[in-house]
């Protein structure tokens, strides 16, 4: 265990929770029911089907659990679990359907 | 009668957020685990989990400290990997915009990964909800997710032993969001905005300071926006 020094712990946790708050906030708190032009609601539309595969894509292709090795058992969890989504449109089925792939892999791969 | 059917969407909404808690438990406690190697202590760990409540930017942070980053550049960072929490707001204030200011301040805080992804499949697909069943509905939504978190964080802070790598634990958040993916693929522009996005955040990993995240959203939501509008033109020319 290193030693940390507690002001600059203390700046982090201060700054990170005012921040990510302000974060939060912003558009929900401040623009309330004001309404938004078109464009941006049009963009709005696809944040959140954007940001999502794009914060997990080099997840999937470079694992940090593999120091950013690709990973056979890693790939083909990722492969199944989006293929069962897409076909089933169901969020569970296709979580344990990947967990179990994953876990089955690690085993079979050793 | 208004209470009552509220009070049916909170825990429908619970129902939808339930399942997280597979996600939550493990990653909660690695991040109490990890934060007790960085040298934190249970306070700052758990003030830290608590306030600012958000996984990645948590991890991100602690990452750059053990690498002796200073201290504007981790909040930057770590900032920088929770401006899709703006993007979560801005997305939702179309539906929850018009809720009273003390929901929306509470509602801004329980703004996390999984609230947001179920609360927005939920409202495209019910146009017809009123403002109080949406904000029941994302309530219920945050409500497993949260005291799991946090109680997850707690115990690996307190337990502090190594979990077993052969656990595979770094891969449940990529798991739980792939899966998530597939039912949001109802159209075709979500399909182009998903592609994009993925291509453009492969592109971009190299890019300092996870800013390559929001290269690649930015990139996918203007294709989406973009893929929308030839769409519309397509079908009114027909």
């Amino acid at each position: 265990m290193t030693q940390v020094d507690p002001v600059t712990i203390w700046t982090i946790i201060v700054g990170l929770a005012i921040g990510s708050y302000a974060l939060r906030f912003t558009f929900i708190g401040l623009v309330g029911d004001r309404s938004m032009p078109p464009w941006l609601l049009r963009h709005l539309r696809y944040t959140a089907v954007a940001i999502i595969p794009a914060l997990i894509a080099p997840a999937v292709a470079w694992p940090t659990a593999t120091a950013g090795q690709p990973d056979a058992a890693r790939m083909t969890a990722a492969a199944v679990t989006l293929t069962v989504g897409l076909y089933t449109k169901n969020v569970i089925s296709a979580m344990f359907t990947g967990a179990a792939t994953l876990y089955g892999l690690l085993y079979l791969l050793g | 009668m208004a209470s009552t059917t509220s009070n049916s969407f909170y825990w429908r909404g619970f129902r939808d957020g339930a399942p997280f808690v597979f996600v939550a438990f493990p990653f909660g406690t690695l991040f109490g685990v990890f934060a007790t190697e960085a040298g934190l202590n249970i306070v700052q760990t758990m003030a830290l989990t608590s306030t600012v409540f958000a996984g990645a930017a948590q991890f991100t942070a602690l990452q750059l400290l053990q690498d002796q980053t200073p201290t504007a550049i981790i909040l930057v960072s770590a900032l920088a990997v929770n401006l899709r929490m703006a993007m979560y707001s801005a997305s939702l204030t179309p539906y929850l915009g018009a809720a009273p200011l003390w929901q929306r301040a509470a509602a801004a805080y329980l703004l996390v990964d999984q609230s947001y992804a179920c609360s927005i499949v939920q409202f495209e697909k019910e146009p017809a909800m009123t403002i109080a069943q949406r904000i029941a509905y994302f309530f219920g939504s945050a409500t497993p997710v949260t005291p799991v978190w946090i109680v997850a964080t707690y115990l690996g802070a307190v337990l502090g032993t190594r979990i077993p790598e052969s656990w595979a634990l770094d891969f449940a958040l990529p798991i739980a969001f792939l899966a998530m993916i597939g039912p949001m693929m109802r159209t075709l522009p979500h399909v182009v905005a998903a592609l994009v996005a993925i291509i453009a955040s492969l592109l971009s990993a190299g890019v300092p300071y996870n800013l390559g995240l929001l290269i690649a959203g930015c990139a996918g939501m203007i294709a989406g926006a973009q893929a929308e509008l030839i769409a519309t033109r397509k079908s009114a020319k027909a």
